[in-house]
């Protein structure tokens, strides 16, 4: 450094010396040396420093002699000090008194009054050199360090001028708002992007406090957390805020408030960095709509209703809910006939009706897809209030629709679930509406229908049996019992009527009327009457095998759709062959309706059957409307009476005169035309007795027997 | 030393009423460049502790007899962190008086010290001065005056001299000399003095000294001989190894009293393998 000092002086004349005064030198210097050392820091080692000041010494001992006597070398010594840093306090002290005590005795020179004297003027001297140089240096360390200060706050101002000019302008291009406010909430500075977004100078906007730019719609935290924050007990916050422009319009930002505290850590400024999101909020709001909204009609879309639906049993702010469950009837026809066009402008106008005709708080209309439309009703204070919805619906849509030239009228089918949220679930009321809905199209549509839970736990039942039916007839859960057809005239069993039963592993023993329409409406009433007949016909075999001539036909149920079979005749007979029967041992019993309704084919079946011997019995006669004028024409061997006539016939006392004339007069009919009658439901002997007397050929009923397995019929028979 | 928590582009403060660390060590070392409120805590410590002098002095003297070694070994570049104010017998004119072409990088975070330095300093194109927290290991090592100054192929004496008794440990001094441990070459050297007793040695009337110290200058952390030693890890120690400062390598038998052995701190140099 500039300071570097030549601590290595020269030694003017030392080999002048005497070697006595030159070994006194140094043994004083090396005492100098000792007093000094520590009274500062010298950047020698002790041995440098006694070299250095042994040098000193030989200077001083050359100016007591010297010729003429000058006190420069003193003065010359003080400053040599000071310039090998001995700039210590205790220096000069020590060095001044060292010189006093021993630097003659040291030398080997008389204290006389001349050297006395000289010495004392070195010593002066040389204290004025040393406090000369000491004063220059400090001054010139004083003026360094100072200087060195200064350099340092331009520096320092110089970065801090720079850092703040970054700042301000990054203040002032920031596209991000920025305000500030003192803890207050006094506006005191906002930059170009907050006025821009706000339509405010920077005049009007230090006119406000920031409570002044509360919005109505602010959610309740924003101004919680704000309290929080210049309460200082929080440091920062996000939140999403409106604010109102200058020009009336709404900006939607995302808000970050900041809190900036002084030096103890107290609340002092706030800092606010607002970021326009309108366009991003708009275009999420329109992309939610779209996203809940059906874009045809409007109208709230499945996801919004179920939603909404989901929301009412969450909240459970509301104690019940109902449900209108819509669905255009014929639709498709009016769709595929008059194009979609017309299809979709006639759904715009149902969903306005709807929508016109339900309004209100808690009532939602919404439209599930296709023809598909659906009402919630929040806060229903009993069914009678969805059913008010439903007529006023229905009432909405009579009148015509106009539709490019065309008048539309439609009608609509309506499912009404309604109840106490408790207890149910939103998918619960879906699925009950949907169920309900179908019910009303199957009552005959254009009207509305209410969920039954009993008519719906029957349709779980029949629904559960006609599913699981095909493989209980694999299984062989069927069987069939058989019920003696007994001849009045001498009691005896002349055929059998085949029962079919199911053995159903959940539910128990079934009666056909527990199964046999289900299996008519799946179609499986085909294979299943066909293995029934098989099992009876085989049945009738061994009879014939054990009774000969005695042993009963086996009289078989034929359902409607098994008579419209194609293939019943070919089915009857390769049984009839199979099982080695003669087709008179087996008798086919046809509803009225079966018979009567038919067209010419099944007509044709029936006789190709007669033809090849099978006997044909009308089952339940005079229940339905029987043309007895063709009834001639038909190839029908017997006539069953029903059950329901026997009533009258019970009992002698309890007689009823229509009754008895009812069934006298059908068995004459019968007679005329060559049939045989069976009278069924005989559970009396009088009935027997009476039926008899009028004319009757054939009794069934309990009076005679219940149906009873195969082997019991062979009991029967044997007696 | 002052707190850092402030961003690395903010300015250090300048404060004047406050003493700096590095003024009253200058004042310590009989140097004019402090002010009053220097003078005034550097009196009041050597007011309670004395020997507080003796020991700045045996530091200082550390660093002359530290560089003449590192000189001895051939090293001709040296990193001074914690340079302070450039009073006498600063790192360059001890290395420069040997090897004219010797570089040096001087470290400090007083913005008035470095100010000063850089001020002596103009025109010798092989000293660099720069202003940082030593702490920051990485943001000395990358800066441009280390990086354009010292050959990192070349081994390296850094210099911690009176420097690591005012790091707590709270600030991880091993992390610290670990750091520039790793960025320097094979070959290089640490030399660090450092504050410190042995169990039993500190006299309770230091402990007024102390909070004058800690209050008015800074926190000082003293560290027992066991605990300097491990801060040369992955360095080996030359010879003697952590000694008491006036011990290690004495250039004079005078030098040495019946104090020395009880000194209240501790040298030590270590090589980079």
């Amino acid at each position: 450094m500039t300071e570097q000092v030549d601590h290595r002086v020269a030694t003017p004349g030392r080999s002048n010396l005497d070697p006595a005064v030159l070994a006194g030198a140094e043994s004083f210097a090396r005492t100098w040396a000792t007093a000094v050392i520590g009274s500062s820091y010298v950047p020698m080692t002790r041995a440098e420093v006694a070299e250095h000041l042994q040098a000193l010494t030989e200077v001083l001992v050359h100016a007591l002699h010297a010729s003429p006597f000058r006190t420069a070398p003193g003065y010359e010594i003080g400053a040599r000090l000071v310039d090998a840093h001995f700039t210590g306090t205790d220096t000069l002290g020590r060095t001044v008194q060292l010189l006093g005590d021993d630097l003659l005795g040291e030398l080997g020179i008389a204290p006389d009054e001349l050297m006395r004297s000289r010495l004392a003027a070195l010593q002066g001297a040389l204290s004025a050199g040393y406090a000369r140089a000491l004063r220059e240096r400090t001054l010139a360390e004083q003026e360094a360090i100072r200087a060195a200060v200064l350099d340092a706050r331009d520096q320092a101002e110089a970065a801090l001028r720079a850092s703040e000019a970054r700042f301000r302008a990054m203040f002032t291009e920031a596209a991000i708002g920025i305000g500030i406010a003192d803890i207050e909430g006094r506006i005191l500075d906002v930059n170009q992007a907050l006025q821009d977004m706000l339509g405010f100078s920077v005049e009007e906007m230090r006119q406000y406090n920031i409570r002044d730019l509360m919005h109505p719609e602010d959610g309740s935290s924003v101004w919680r957390l704000y309290d929080q924050l210049t309460a200082g007990e929080c440091d920062h916050y996000r939140a999403e805020k409106r604010f109102r422009r200058a020009d009336g319009e709404q900006v939607w930002t995302h808000l970050t408030l900041s809190l900036v505290r002084d030096d103890h850590g107290d609340p002092q400024y706030q800092v606010a960095m607002i970021e326009d999101v309108t366009d991003r909020h708009l275009l999420q709001n329109r992309l939610r709509y779209q996203a809940l909204h059906d874009p045809l009609t409007g109208l709230p879309n499945r996801a919004l209703f179920l939603e909404r639906l989901g929301r009412v049993f969450n909240s459970r702010a509301r104690r019940r809910a109902g449900l209108c469950y819509l669905d255009l009837d014929g639709f498709k026809v009016i769709n595929d006939s008059l194009g979609h066009d017309i299809g979709d402008r006639l759904l715009v106008e149902v969903g306005r009706r709807l929508d016109h005709s339900v309004s209100g708080e808690g009532k939602l209309v919404a439209r599930m897809g296709g023809d598909e439309f659906v009402i919630l009703v929040e806060g229903s204070r009993d069914t009678r209030d969805i059913v008010d919805v439903a007529d006023r619906v229905l009432r909405e849509l009579e009148s015509p629709i106009r539709i490019g030239g065309h008048e539309l009228t439609v009608s609509a089918s309506i499912g009404i679930v309604e109840r106490e949220l408790a207890g149910t679930t939103a998918a619960d009321l879906m699925r009950d509406a949907d169920i309900t809905l179908y019910w009303a199209k199957a009552d005959g549509k254009s009207r509305w229908a209410l969920y039954d839970p009993e008519r719906n736990a029957r349709e779980v039942a029949r629904f559960t049996l006609s599913a699981t039916m095909p493989a209980a007839l694999e299984r062989d859960e069927f069987y069939v019992d058989y019920q003696p057809l007994v001849r009045l005239e001498d009691s005896t069993v002349v055929g059998v009527e085949a029962l079919v039963r199911w053995q159903h592993p959940e539910f128990g023993r079934l009666a056909p009327d527990r199964f046999i329409e289900l299996a008519e409406e799946t179609g499986l009433i085909v294979p299943l009457g066909r293995w029934v007949l098989r099992r009876a016909c085989g049945q009738a075999r061994r009879w014939l095998e054990e009774f000969g001539e005695a042993a009963p036909f086996v009289s078989v149920n034929l359902a409607v759709r098994q008579s419209r079979d194609p293939e019943l005749v070919r089915d009857v007979k390769r049984i009839l062959d199979e099982c080695a029967l003669p087709p008179h041992h087996l008798q086919l019993e046809l509803t009225e309706s079966a018979i009567m309704g038919t067209a010419d084919e099944p007509l044709e079946a029936l006789r190709a059957l007669s033809d090849m011997g099978v006997r044909i019995a009308i089952d339940d006669f005079g229940t339905g409307y029987s043309n007895l004028a063709y009834l001639k024409h038909l190839p029908v061997h017997e006539l069953k009476i029903a059950g329901s006539f026997m009533e009258g016939l019970r009992a002698a006392d309890e007689e009823d005169a229509v009754d008895a004339q009812i069934v006298s007069t059908l068995v004459q009919l019968a007679h005329a035309l060559r049939l045989g009658v069976t009278a069924e439901g005989v559970e009396t002997p009088a009935q027997a007795k009476r039926l008899h007397r009028i004319g009757c050929d054939t009794g069934q009923g309990w009076f005679f027997a219940k149906p009873m397995k195969p082997e019991d019929i062979d009991e029967l028979l044997r007696r | 030393m002052d707190s850092v928590e402030r961003p690395t582009w903010a300015p250090g403060d300048i404060d004047l009423g406050r003493p700096s660390i590095a003024r009253v060590y200058d004042y310590w070392l009989g140097g004019a460049h402090n002010f009053a409120v220097d003078r005034a805590v550097g009196d009041r410590v050597l007011a309670d502790v004395p020997v507080l002098k003796s020991v700045i002095l045996n530091h200082r003297a550390f660093l002359r007899r530290a560089v003449r070694h590192l000189l001895s070994q051939g090293i001709r570049q040296f990193l001074d962190l914690g340079s302070g104010i450039p009073t006498v017998g600063n790192v360059h004119e001890i290395a420069q008086a040997v090897d004219p072409t010797a570089k040096v990088v001087y470290v400090d975070i007083d913005p008035v010290a470095v100010a000063h330095s850089r001020a002596i300093l103009t025109g010798n194109e092989l000293v660099g001065v720069l202003q940082t927290d030593v702490r920051d290991a990485r943001g000395v090592i990358k800066s441009p005056e280390v990086r354009n100054l010292l050959d990192f192929d070349r081994p390296i004496g850094v210099l911690m001299v009176a420097l690591l008794h005012f790091v707590p440990d709270s600030d991880d001094p091993h992390g610290i000399v670990a750091a520039y441990r790793d960025a320097l070459p094979s070959g290089s050297h640490l030399a660090v003095s450092h504050a410190g007793y042995e169990d039993g040695e500190w006299d309770p009337a230091w402990d007024d000294a102390k909070s004058v110290y800690n209050r008015g200058v800074s926190e000082i952390t003293y560290r027992r001989k066991q605990e300097v030693q491990a801060l040369f890890t992955g360095f080996e120690l030359v010879e003697p190894g952590v000694e008491r400062l006036p011990l290690w390598r004495p250039e004079s038998p005078d030098d040495l009293d019946e104090h020395s052995a009880r000194f209240l701190g501790f040298g030590a140099m270590g090589r980079k393998p």
